[in-house]
């Protein structure tokens, strides 16, 4: 509450420290990392851009980007998608980002920074947040062509131009970047190697036990592993670029080398000016990031608190959300050093280190479960009393994480034995509840978010994970509380007499998957059968067209049929979208928006003689508005004549596939994506789910069609297809997820058959399926597990689902135009063949559109 | 509508006319209505105009209960409406005419008078 006491002393409050300077001051920030941005949010969020005008001087090309997450790059290839910078952030008033403005000097008395193009910038406060290097052994021959480190973008397009022409990549370094970059490597189809001169892989993290059970894992996915190898000289090779000499005639030939072993402080503009830094680097900094000069902070891994250095994020978050608050006077919260505790996941091994793995504190005790067939290691450190924990590593199974992680940040006395805590199986493990955490719990350690803030948030109205991650970023960066924070907002909702419930409505005490399974197992064919045996009342609005839908997707009967009439919403008892004025538009299925012009001029004509208002759709049809109900199907029995089939625009179904021209005529396109786009559509036309789903399929990675917003996108690379899922346009944008890569058109279709018809089964009425995935628990990596390892065994059972709804296919319109009975429906009086008299149109830009109610009246007065 | 007058009744369809838990459009001699035939064979009249969107697709509507309530849902905006009443359950300012209706053997007849 620095704030409300400041301005009750402001006349003296310029030059007091810790208070809010009244006059704008100037604030640089050097380095534009992912600290440097939390400390820009930090300081938005507390109002401090009201005080202070803040130039950022950024030493890369691009504004500041996810480094945790920089192996994406490696298979999406796409540096926005890394990007940290929120659309309209830097747009706000206080704020100018200088790209590729490196600095030279910090003149310390002239409170002046000069940049390496020679600008000069004053500055009253200056925060450097200048990061770290990659440490680079001093190797002979360390400096030769394709040597390189990895730490920035640049460094990556660098190694990926670098890959094209070689065939092995080595690492050197086995920590947690080496890692990263060796599974970089691998991915960019190399020979991998990695070089560590510890006896183990991460050896800060794990021990020996776990060392080697990540090395047998690591190598076991084709990376080869060379530990207690320290390389003496890189020298010319005689089958490839480099020959890394090992000493005692040991040797590698090796294309790239990738330098991973540890990071130094950027630290040389702080020593150049005379600011303290610490004896092996790092500039020293006191519990409010101050270094020795009162004016210049420093925050992330160029600081050193207490003789450490910090080279996680979540520490760095720590430092920048202090030094915002100390900019804005408030004295909380002060640095008080960081857990380092780490789960990650490398190459698809989960890797997991909490508190003291190593057990260095005096009296320790260890319990250890070793399995080396299924390759899972876990050990707890325990405290001498043996009451709490001081420490875990888990290799192979890290799910214990954020419970291990909750009983050793907040000492709870453990709730048995240390050694239950580890053991698989052996009845049930004592599992801490969230409610055994105190508020003051940090739940994700990565945005620093307590049990306290997800209450809050809870009490505002939160009532999904997805709700909480949108409002306190928690387990928005790496994802490892997800689980916690899940339980977190049960145990809560729970509490505040919130039944969490995801019953569909009143008349069914079951979630639209449970209702899926009831069907399904109990072979239930119509909505009476379903209601007698699991719901009450007569149905409603909600539950009647769910009904359908999950039938349809079991069953694939005509949606018409009697059973099933009166389930449908209007939409979908009439086959087509109701506008506002009780109309209803046509939209006829054209594959891949690939079209003849005859079938063209067909609906030219069509739309001509009903004078049907007439639009391209972004979905690459063409949409007709205006038929009447009496008319639809006459209209139809046209299209249908001339070849086309509904496109189930009104459905909650497959809409289109989207294609861009691809091979057919693009000089650029790789792969036939009209054709694959044409297939696929064929295949899942008429598939009813839960809510619309969106496809599009792009011929090369200039991606025109759009693929990745799209709930299922697939892009034509030169090895096959690469598979995007669970993106989104419209409302929510959501960048779609890499679910597989290189696919053969084969794998490609069945790898489709199983995600969606998993989607099908699981997801809850109405939901996206990018709502679906953020809400699915265990993400992205548990549908790959289900999707592609067919971790549940259910993959066969799912294509076989897909492939009965495929054969039992039949076009809505041409089943309905063929059926007399079915015609007759298609009447707006049941007494009279007359068409409705309430329509009244206006004509604009050549075509008619509904009178908007101001012209109804006018048009009725005119013609009564 | 007051009771002690005769009441005019008009033959709309027949019964079978009207799928069970499905409504019907019906022209009367001034403006129109919305016929429905309930799952368990009740049969309801109302007014055909949405207020909200002041078209006539209230018979296109799906039938259901809320809390005890038998209504039917307007297909462009939702809101529901009760069958026995009218009356709107999002805005009580707002409701619908009821048509008395009855069924002589299978033709089903709404009161215009």
């Amino acid at each position: 509450m620095g704030f409300a006491f400041t301005l009750f002393n402001s006349w003296q409050a310029e030059t007091v420290k810790g208070d809010i300077p009244m006059t704008k001051q100037k604030v640089l920030l050097v380095g534009h990392g992912m600290v440097g941005q939390r400390f820009l949010e930090a300081l938005a969020d507390r109002g401090g851009l009201d005080h202070y005008d803040v130039t950022i001087l950024c030493a890369e090309s691009r504004p500041a980007y996810d480094r945790v997450g920089l192996t994406r790059y490696f298979t999406e290839r796409d540096a926005d998608a890394l990007s940290l910078v929120p659309e309209g952030f830097m747009a706000q008033p206080g704020l100018t980002l200088k790209l590729s403005t490196r600095v030279r000097e910090i003149d310390r008395d002239a409170r002046v920074v000069i940049t390496e193009a020679g600008e000069r910038l004053d500055y009253d406060k200056l925060v450097l947040a200048t990061g770290s290097y990659p440490f680079v052994p001093p190797i002979d021959g360390n400096d030769r062509p394709n040597c390189f480190v990895y730490r920035t973008l640049d460094d990556l397009d660098e190694i990926i131009a670098a890959a094209d022409q070689a065939r092995i990549g080595t690492v050197v370094g086995g920590g947690l970047l080496g890692l990263e970059a060796a599974k970089a490597l691998h991915d960019l189809g190399l020979e991998t190697h990695v070089v560590e001169f510890a006896p183990r892989l991460m050896a800060v993290q794990v021990d020996d036990l776990g060392g080697g059970l990540l090395k047998d894992k690591i190598e076991a996915l084709g990376v080869t592993v060379h530990t207690n190898t320290g390389t003496r000289a890189i020298v010319d090779g005689e089958q490839h670029r480099h020959r890394m000499d090992f000493g005692e005639d040991r040797h590698l030939e090796t294309d790239i080398i990738v330098f991973s072993a540890g990071i130094r402080p950027e630290d040389s503009l702080a020593r150049a000016c005379g600011l303290e830094v610490g004896e092996r680097g790092g500039v020293v900094i006191d519990d409010y990031c101050v270094t020795s000069d009162p004016d210049i902070f420093a925050i992330g891994e160029v600081a050193l608190w207490q003789g450490r250095i910090f080279g996680l994020v979540a520490p760095g978050y720590q430092m920048a959300e202090t030094a915002a608050a100390r900019l804005c006077a408030d004295s909380e919260p002060s640095f008080q050093g960081a857990d380092m505790s780490t789960k990650l996941k490398l190459m698809g091994v989960d890797v997991a280190s909490v508190g003291d793995a190593h057990g260095q504190t005096p009296g320790a005790r260890s319990a250890v479960f070793f399995d080396q067939s299924t390759g899972v290691y876990k050990k707890v450190v325990v405290s001498e009393c043996g009451k709490k924990l001081l420490g875990a590593v888990l290799v192979g199974d890290a799910n214990d994480y954020g419970n291990l992680l909750q009983l050793c940040l907040n000492r709870i006395d453990l709730p048995g034995e240390a050694a239950a805590l580890i053991a698989p199986a052996a009845g049930d493990a004592p599992m801490l509840g969230a409610d055994a955490l105190p508020d003051s719990a940090q739940i994700c350690s990565c945005n620093n978010v307590s049990k306290g803030a997800l209450c809050a948030a809870i009490d505002d109205g939160a009532t999904t994970v997805g709700d909480l991650k949108a409002c306190t970023k928690a387990s928005a960066t790496c994802g490892g509380c997800a689980a916690l924070v899940k339980q977190v907002l049960d145990s809560e909702l729970a509490k505040r007499g919130v039944e969490v419930n995801n019953h569909v409505c009143e008349h069914f005490p079951y979630s639209r998957q449970e209702i899926y399974h009831l069907v399904r197992v109990g072979e239930i064919k119509t909505f009476d059968e379903l209601l007698e045996k699991h719901g009450s009342g007569d149905g409603c609005d909600i539950c009647k067209p769910l009904a359908a839908s999950v039938l349809a997707s079991c069953w694939n009967d005509y949606v018409l049929s009697k059973p099933h009439a009166g389930l449908q919403d209007t939409n979908d008892y009439f086959l087509g979208n109701m506008q506002r004025d009780g109309t209803y538009s046509i939209v006829p299925r054209v594959p891949g928006g690939e079209i003849t012009p005859d079938k063209l001029i067909v609906l030219g004509e069509v739309a001509k003689k009903y004078d049907l208002y007439t639009k391209i759709t972004g979905g690459q049809r063409v949409d007709l508005f205006g038929a009447r109900v009496d008319q639809l199907p006459e209209i139809w029995k046209i299209l249908v004549d001339a070849g086309f089939e509904t496109g189930h625009a009104y459905g909650k179904s497959l809409r289109t596939v989207k294609s861009c021209v691809g091979s057919t005529w693009c000089r650029y396109g790789v792969k036939d994506s009209v054709g694959t786009a044409i297939q696929v559509e064929e295949r899942y036309k008429g598939l009813r789910s839960p809510h619309k789903i969106k496809m599009a399929v792009s011929g090369c990675t200039r991606e025109c069609a759009e693929a990745q917003s799209k709930d299922v996108g697939v892009i034509a690379t030169d090895k096959g297809w690469n598979l995007y899922v669970c993106g989104n346009g419209g409302m929510r944008p959501r960048h779609a997820d890499l679910l597989a890569s290189d696919l053969s058109d084969e794998q490609l279709i069945r790898t489709i058959d199983r995600f969606l018809m998993f989607y099908i089964r699981t997801a809850d009425r109405l939901q996206r399926t990018s709502v679906w995935l953020e809400n699915l628990e265990g993400g992205l990596d548990y549908l790959k597990q289900v999707v592609l390892e067919d971790s549940l065994g259910i993959g066969e059972e799912l294509e076989a689902q897909m492939q009965q709804v495929i054969d039992t296919y039949q076009c809505e319109w041409k089943t309905t135009v063929e059926d007399p009975q079915a015609v007759k429906r298609f009447k707006h009086f049941v007494n009279d063949d007359v068409a409705d008299d309430n329509l009244h149109y206006v004509r604009e830009r050549g075509q008619r559109r509904p009178a908007y109610e101001h012209e109804r009246i006018e048009l009725v007065q005119q013609e009564g | 509508m007051n009771s002690s007058v005769t009441l005019e009744w008009k033959a709309v369809c027949k019964v079978d006319e009207i799928l069970p838990g499905t409504g019907v459009g019906v022209r009367l001699p001034e403006g129109q209505a919305a016929l429905f035939r309930t799952r368990d064979g009740q049969l309801h009249a109302l007014d055909n105009m949405d207020p909200f969107s002041r078209a006539n697709v209230i018979s296109r509507g799906l039938l259901g209960s809320l809390g005890g309530t038998r209504v039917v849902a307007s297909p462009l905006y939702k809101q529901h409406f009760c069958l026995e009443t009218g009356k709107c359950l999002e805005d009580e300012t707002v409701s619908l005419t009821v048509y008395p209706v009855r069924l002589r053997g299978e033709l089903v007849e709404v009161a215009v008078g």
